[in-house]
């Protein structure tokens, strides 16, 4: 999703665990949280540190799509919006680097790992926003994709992952009907609103059943993060439970999916659908997206261009600490 | 264009709405508190997601969240007090640069951080007081409402900018040299927020509008204290000050920034969005 293609060891038999991991692994399938100074498998921290840290990785790289158009929004009030759902995609970042801090990493080093290009970030945020419609594409089926997750995650065994996840979730859930918003306004407006709300789901739909990561079948990492509860369902589960969603909100817009074999299927009760082309998304994470260059760069950049400030805080807040230490305690 | 929400105090009676001897000063007046506010949202949000650290893209991002806002309370009145139906979204997409009224400070590019919190300072410190006299002192209630639902935001818009001021300016030799050519280049285009014309002496008649020669004394004794603690010098321009978008004669800068934020409805004009 946010977090795709995590990486994370083999799923161990009870056999195979230490008395410790035996009692771990009974805490989570209880149900309990388990919370940052408690003992945990280095495995278990490892894995939670790529994913959260993805996670928070791409809501930061995530406000640059969006962020394209906020000089450009069209109403006072749209901007209004986009401002403000832009920023609390920063603050998503914020809690998220928050929670992966708990594990014992910063943010700092976090953030290395993306400027180096080790660390990934959600392959969605690698496409383009090209016309005023994708910002009610993102924010309809992007961050629809992403509360598709994230619900579940809610009830994830790391305690400070599943409350940064109850606070983020309720604010996804509003992004993602002030987009089906403008996707409404678009598409019963003039032939050219109505025209770029169709071209910005055409582009969108695949990205989107990206988001989700692979199928089961190719998916190696996800046993051992089920076990663990770090990911509470499988890529494939998703990305149908996301198909039955959309697609009643694609037709109530009048906007056609782009997929010719989507079929109501009564066995199954939900929608067969076309794959994505998967080529394309493990091209997309090798760095060969649209916009991958633009969206690293403009984060390096950011961080780069922005390292005399920050080194300015930090001087003045020393000089400040010096000037507390050598001030005389006021007269006793 | 689509119907807004409906501005603080849209039910209270001002005498001055209708008022047709005050009514184009009034109407000037009240595009320059907005468009003030619309163009320095407009640069401040060119920063979102390009910030120097998480917290300050956040307080970036708010502070021009903010000023949107302020600009929709602003031109919304504008609208009203003109009395030719237009609404703040009208006057923000559909008037050309000639027709703008801001101050030339506020349509600078971004430049680095220190220009960006330098500007913000500079006019916050004018718009903190010039708000404080409103909100108290303003005989249209209308004014007066906007004006103390904007003081909340802007003295914290304030608080940060002075604070940031300080700490850059006494950081490292770079942050202190940047801050003082972003305070070099911007000093010259402080004065204009205090260049007084009809449009000003006739709201200051009117009891609705401040004497700016008392702001200005307050102004300055606030930014002196700010820039001595943050070590940074008013630079020596010999008191010149560069003037006109208070009339409508804007730097290069403001038809660019134009043709970006009115793209949509110009493009496809009369379209809902
Ligand atoms: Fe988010
Ligand atoms: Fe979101
Ligand atoms: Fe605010």
């Amino acid at each position: 999703m946010y977090a795709q293609l995590v990486k994370s060891d083999g799923l161990k038999s009870r056999e195979e665990m230490s008395p410790e991991e035996r009692a771990f692994q009974d805490r989570v399938d209880n149900g309990e949280k388990i919370e940052p100074k408690e003992w945990m498998p280095e495995g278990y921290r490892k894995t939670l540190i790529r994913q959260i840290g993805q996670h928070a990785h791409s809501e930061i790289v995530g406000q640059l799509p969006e962020g394209n158009w906020i000089t450009r929004a069209p109403t006072l009030e749209r901007k209004a919006i986009l401002l403000a759902k832009v920023q609390d995609e920063a603050g998503h970042g914020l809690y998220l680097y928050s929670a992966a801090e708990t594990l014992g990493v910063s943010r700092d080093e976090l953030q290395e790992k993306l400027h180096s290009g080790k660390m990934k970030y959600s392959s969605i945020f690698n496409y383009p926003t090209l016309n005023w419609a994708d910002i009610g594409a993102v924010g309809w089926l992007v961050d629809g994709a992403a509360i598709m997750n994230q619900v579940p995650l809610q009830r994830t065994s790391y305690g400070p992952y599943s409350r940064a996840m109850i606070r983020i979730c309720k604010e996804e859930s509003f992004h993602q009907r002030q987009g089906y918003a403008i996707m409404m306004k678009m598409a019963s407006g003039t032939p050219e609103q109505k025209e770029m709300a169709q071209d910005a789901l055409n582009r969108f739909w695949y990205p989107s059943l990206m988001m989700f990561g692979p199928s089961d079948k190719d998916s190696v990492h996800s046993a051992q993060s089920m076990a663990w509860k770090i990911k509470m369902n499988t890529n494939d589960e998703l990305r149908q439970k996301f198909v039955n969603e959309t697609v009643p909100q694609a037709e109530y817009l009048g906007l056609n999916v782009p997929d010719d074999k989507l079929a109501w299927n009564e066995d199954k009760q939900g929608y067969d659908f076309s794959e994505p082309d998967w080529n394309e998304f493990f091209e997309v994470i090798k760095g060969n997206g649209p916009c991958n260059r633009e969206r690293l760069n403009a984060r390096v950049k950011a961080w780069d261009e922005g390292a005399w400030f920050r080194d300015g805080l930090n001087a003045y807040a020393e000089k400040a600490a010096d000037r507390r230490k050598a001030a005389p305690v006021a007269a006793e | 264009m689509a119907a807004e929400t409906i501005p603080p105090g849209a039910g209270v009676k001002d005498p001055f709405i209708g008022d047709d001897t005050l009514r184009p000063a009034f109407f000037e007046w009240l595009c320059r508190m907005g468009d003030n506010a619309l163009i320095l949202g407009h640069r401040t949000s060119e920063w979102c997601g390009h910030g120097p650290v998480l917290e300050e893209d956040i307080a970036l991002a708010n502070t021009a969240l903010d000023l949107i806002g302020h600009t929709q309370m602003w031109l919304g009145l504008a609208g009203e007090v003109e009395g030719k139906g237009r609404s703040a979204d009208d006057l923000a997409y559909l008037r050309d640069a000639m027709k703008f009224r801001n101050v030339l400070l506020v349509e600078l590019p971004k430049g680095d951080m220190a220009v960006t919190i330098m500007r913000e300072f500079l006019f916050d410190a004018c718009h903190h007081l010039l708000l404080s006299w409103l909100a108290d002192n303003a005989k249209s209630p209308r004014v007066a409402e906007i004006a103390a639902k904007a003081l909340k935001e802007v003295s914290y818009h304030l608080d940060r900018a002075s604070d940031i001021v300080v700490r850059l300016g006494d950081g490292t030799a770079e942050s202190h040299d940047r801050m003082q050519a972003a305070l070099d280049l911007l000093w010259p285009y402080a004065g204009e927020l205090f260049a007084g014309d009809e449009v000003d002496s006739a709201l200051q008649d009117a009891g609705i509008a401040p004497d700016l020669t008392t702001l200005r004394d307050n102004w300055d004794e606030r930014v002196r204290d700010i820039l001595d603690e943050a070590t940074l010098k008013i630079p020596d321009t010999g008191g010149y000050t560069h003037l006109g978008g208070k009339q409508g004669r804007h730097t290069e800068h403001l038809g660019f920034l134009l043709a970006e934020m009115q793209f949509l409805q110009r493009a496809y004009p009369g379209a809902s969005w």
